[in-house]
């Protein structure tokens, strides 16, 4: 039998408010232990919360960036759950009146546009932090996080694939970081991500029982869950069984997943009312000024990039997904002749090395500036093409200007024929069979014995300039 | 007259009179506590050097010709629920026994400005469940007037304090009666304000949405003069109203002509001692005659109001107390074998059994299927008792009722029913649903000599036309002059 996977996701972002979501206390990440709370966030007992404003700015800059309506009236709950990290032993959520509701976001998958549904946008505090492991005798806590804003986005089930679900999360996070809402990092924890997944047979219409997966902290984790969780399922079904809805814990070194049936999570999470904190009421005139304060977002700049740089969708598409890229591409298009070249530097190699070295995009070490003159020194004939990817190497190494690089090492491209012709003849010297082979018609010793000037010159010498004397000689 | 026996203004007006010093008044006061406290076990926390520093501190102003406020040098005390930095506040639990906060609750905050002088912490019910100060973890205050009878709760210690001269005035909470209660019990006068009048900012929370702060004290000047110091809007409390706070003291005014007075049927019926319901009613012909207009309405839903109280309040007592974890301070079991058991064992040897049985009474009220059965529906009592009261004052200016069905019981009476000890709340708990002021003066004693209180109910923040009719009712009376014999 062919089955469907249904997903939805349960999105947690980490808002980039200054202070915490009750109390004043900084939110900035990465703190020494203990260091960013107080009586209120540690949940001394007496304290009131007060709900920072900002809080409610962004989730509805974030609600409208996902096409939401946005509450009049909504309130604040508790929901009530022991654990060490939550040191009110309540988390300060919103049930069943939350902030943003009914929205939807659009992704490009396979050349199709699809359109996925937001359920509803809540604000909620994020908990602190369990220490294992840095301990001899038990587990410690950290309050740093704790009180930190979080907003809760859940999509409606509208995905059929893990690639869908891929686009989604992009999509989500690549909205929240236009908006500013959230800096979305993943390894950071600011973006968290949980995934609700049935499957059933192709046609049917009720959905199957569902599983929610936690523990996802990249794109990867989510595609091999979403193939894990569904392939289980499937097996379940087919050996006979049925699925249970539980959740369940990701691992992605074993990509492997665990029920997490244990008594921690048999939670009832009595949520009610939270007392201490007012309903939260929206003017027409507060929303309409908030959205005045919107950027451009995602889907119209890749609009912009297609018509105004002419680049390809897909290009258009990847650089756009990430506003840091669009704003590194859109600063070196600016100085650079050919926003094409630009285009391709990123989509290539500066894509390929960003990767392998496993890097954030904002710790880049150079500016686009100084990216747009690297392609201006190929532009002008001062380096190959070849040279430059060196180069490029060597400025995510060090930063340095390109100008410098090429000056420190030499690489100034050799275009003066007279020079060259003497290296091509000792080339041609020490290469008699490949030089009869191209006689006898073989063109690809051609390039064999191009590759060996190149060689010669560690690089440097003009390709062009090579091929023509390497044509003359060979007449 | 014995220096501890003075009531604030007076203290206030002999003070810039010279006729005392504030460390003069705050020995005689701390003498007085070692001398009665032994019969009357008001005090969990006496801070007698720190009171002895802050006198000294205070007189200079005095001496100096300082322009001093109202409270200055007046020898106080607060429940041991409100949060005092670098002074354990216990709400008299074990679970909070070692518990030294590092910061002020609003109202210390508030009468450390006014310049009033701490002397120690009150005895109370633990975490202010009770209306006998029976479930401190500590000791059995006593009543005043009769030492084998409970003070009333949960501000006992409170309440005991002020009617044996062991402090001028003290800070109570009220929840669902906890101030007025006891103040009837020990003969006080003593105000639960409208909620959101006194922020509840360092208040160690019990239910949120009931909770409020207020003065117990010796006349209705002292209460008037001890609202003016801590009433007012906070920030960091959001349920703190923003409006204009008046000067309480300009209602202390002795007149009630044309007064409008409404006394429910359903508080003067069955269940009320007669005695009790008697001098009450005395007390109404009283200002009747001073030009009072009184006649009696019904006021609808009453019988719900007690249920819905303790379901709203357990509700969200079992989620404020579930911080009590034996995680980062207060109580923590010796011994436990995981996270779970840490849990259980602290919180089981931390609390007592009143506390555990509210906590499972709003457990299980906000539980899965339950919850609409239980939670929403006292909400939905709630609303139709706030409609119902502000019906009854499009008539009347003032509502009056007895405090509780009785006078102050025998130590041990009711301890071992809590339902009986639930209903000494019957008359209190609807002004906290409402979130109404109400306010408590003595009115008469019964036959035993134990004193009868009488409630007087007002609107949302019309704390001053309680305070005109109670202080009326007191400039005719001598009720408040008298002491218990200790």
């Amino acid at each position: 039998m062919n089955y469907e996977t249904v997903i939805g996701l349960e999105v947690h972002a980490e808002l980039s408010t200054k202070s915490k979501i009750y109390c004043g206390c900084t939110t900035e990440f990465g703190g020494e232990v203990n260091t960013h709370c107080c009586p209120i966030c540690t949940g001394m007992p007496g304290v009131l919360p007060v709900l920072n404003e900002k809080v409610v700015e962004y989730a509805i800059r974030a609600g409208l960036a996902t096409n939401c309506e946005i509450a009049k009236f909504s309130k604040q709950d508790r929901k009530n759950y022991f654990y060490p990290d939550l040191p009110k032993a309540y988390q300060v959520s919103q049930y069943d009146l939350p902030l943003c509701t009914n929205g939807y976001i659009e992704i490009e998958v396979n050349g199709n546009t699809k359109k996925v549904g937001i359920h509803r946008i809540h604000i909620e505090e994020d908990a602190g932090k369990l220490m294992h492991d840095q301990w001899e005798t038990g587990t410690l806590v950290d309050f740093n996080r704790c009180g930190v804003p979080l907003i809760e986005i859940v999509t409606e089930p509208d995905m059929r694939s893990a690639e869908e679900a891929k686009a989604v999360l992009d999509k989500i996070k690549s909205i929240l970081e236009y908006t500013e809402v959230s800096d979305c990092k993943m390894q950071e924890g600011s973006l968290r991500c949980d995934v609700n997944l049935s499957i059933k047979p192709e046609g049917q219409k009720e959905f199957g029982t569902r599983t929610e997966m936690k523990n996802l902290n990249s794109f990867r984790s989510l595609v091999r869950a979403v193939e894990s969780e569904s392939k289980r399922q499937q097996q379940v079904l087919e050996s006979g069984g049925v699925i249970v809805q539980e959740t369940r814990r990701w691992d992605d070194n074993k990509g492997v997943s665990y029920s997490m049936r244990n008594k921690e999570e048999a939670h009832d999470y009595r949520y009610f009312p939270e007392p201490d904190l007012a309903p939260i009421v929206t003017t027409d005139e507060m929303v309409e000024s908030i959205r005045k304060t919107l950027p451009e977002l995602p889907d119209v700049r890749r609009k912009r990039f297609v018509e105004q740089y002419g680049l390809p969708e897909y290009d258009a598409w990847l650089l756009t997904t990430s506003k840091f890229l669009a704003d590194f591409f859109e600063e070196a298009a600016k100085i650079s002749n050919s926003p094409k070249m630009v285009s391709n530097w990123m989509m290539g190699d500066m894509m390929r090395i960003i990767n392998d070295k496993g890097l954030d995009y904002d710790a880049i070490p150079f500016t686009p500036a100084n990216f747009a003159d690297l392609l201006g020194l190929i532009e002008k004939g001062t380096i190959s093409g070849s040279i430059a990817k060196t180069v490029f190497e060597e400025m995510f190494t060090s930063g340095k200007h390109p100008e410098d690089i090429v000056k420190e090492k030499g690489l100034v491209q050799i275009s003066d024929e007279g020079e060259l012709v003497g290296i091509v003849k000792t080339v041609l010297d020490e290469n008699p069979q490949s030089v009869s082979d191209y006689r006898s018609g073989k063109d690809k010793a051609f390039g064999y014995l191009v590759g060996q000037t190149m060689k010669a010159t560690k690089g440097k010498a003009n390709p062009q300039v090579i091929n023509k004397i390497l044509k003359d000689l060979l007449k | 007259m014995e220096l501890y026996r003075y009531t604030a203004h007076e203290i206030r007006d002999m003070l810039r009179n010279k006729e005392t010093s504030v460390p003069e008044l705050v020995k005689a006061c701390l003498e007085r506590i070692n001398q009665v406290e032994p019969k009357v076990k008001a005090y969990v926390t006496v801070c007698e050097d720190e009171a002895l520093r802050k006198a000294a501190e205070i007189q200079k102003g005095f001496d100096l010709g300082e322009d001093m406020p109202a409270l200055a040098g007046v020898p106080m005390a607060l429940k041991d629920n409100m949060c005092t930095k670098g002074l354990v506040t216990s709400c008299a639990s074990r679970m909070l026994d070692n518990f030294v906060p590092p910061y002020d609750a609003a109202v210390v905050n508030k009468l450390s400005e006014e310049k009033a002088v701490l002397l120690g912490k009150m005895n109370m019910d633990e975490f202010a469940m009770g209306s006998s100060t029976e479930n401190s973890y500590y000791k059995q205050t006593k009543n005043p007037w009769d030492l084998e009878c409970v003070p009333g709760g949960s501000s006992g210690g409170s309440a005991a304090a002020v009617a044996a001269d062991e402090a001028v005035f003290t800070l109570g909470s009220d929840t669902g009666g906890s101030i007025r209660l006891p103040a009837a019990f020990c003969g006080t006068v003593g105000l639960k304000p409208t909620y959101g009048s006194v922020s509840r900012f360092g208040l160690v929370a019990f239910a949120s949405s009931l909770d409020q702060i207020g003065p117990l004290t010796k006349d209705v000047t002292d209460c008037a003069l001890v609202m003016n110091a801590i009433s007012g809007h906070d920030p960091h409390d959001s349920t703190s109203a923003n409006v204009a706070y008046p000067d309480y003291t300009k209602a202390l005014v002795n007149n009630v002509k044309g007064l409008k007075i409404g006394l429910p049927k359903e508080y003067f019926g069955e269940g009320i001692n007669p005695e009790v319901g008697k001098t009450v009613e005395k007390a109404v012909e009283l200002l009747g005659e001073l030009g009072a207009e009184y006649e009696e309405f019904e006021l609808p839903i009453t019988e719900y109001a007690l249920p819905a109280y303790y379901l709203i309040s357990s509700a969200e007592a079992s989620s404020n107390l579930a911080r009590y974890d034996g995680i980062k301070y207060g109580y923590r079991a010796e011994r436990f074998d995981d996270l779970i058991d840490l849990y259980r064992q602290s919180r089981s040897e931390g609390f007592g059994p009143e506390v555990k049985r509210r906590i499972m009474i709003g457990t299980y009220a906000l539980s899965a299927g339950y919850y609409d059965a239980y939670y929403k529906k006292a909400l939905q009592v709630r609303t139709l008792i706030k409609r119902g009261f502000d019906k009854a004052f499009e008539k009347y200016d003032v509502i009056i009722t007895p405090v509780s069905p009785t006078t102050a019981f025998k130590i041990g009476e009711k301890a071992e029913d809590p339902l009986e000890m639930y209903l000494s709340d019957i008359c209190t708990v609807s002004v906290n649903i409402a979130g109404l002021p109400g306010m408590v003066i003595p009115c008469g004693f019964d036959s035993k000599g134990l004193p009868v209180g009488l409630q007087l109910i007002g609107k949302p923040f019309d704390e001053t036309t309680l305070i005109r009719a109670a202080y009326t009712f007191e400039q005719n009376t001598d009720y408040h002059k008298r002491r218990p014999n200790l």
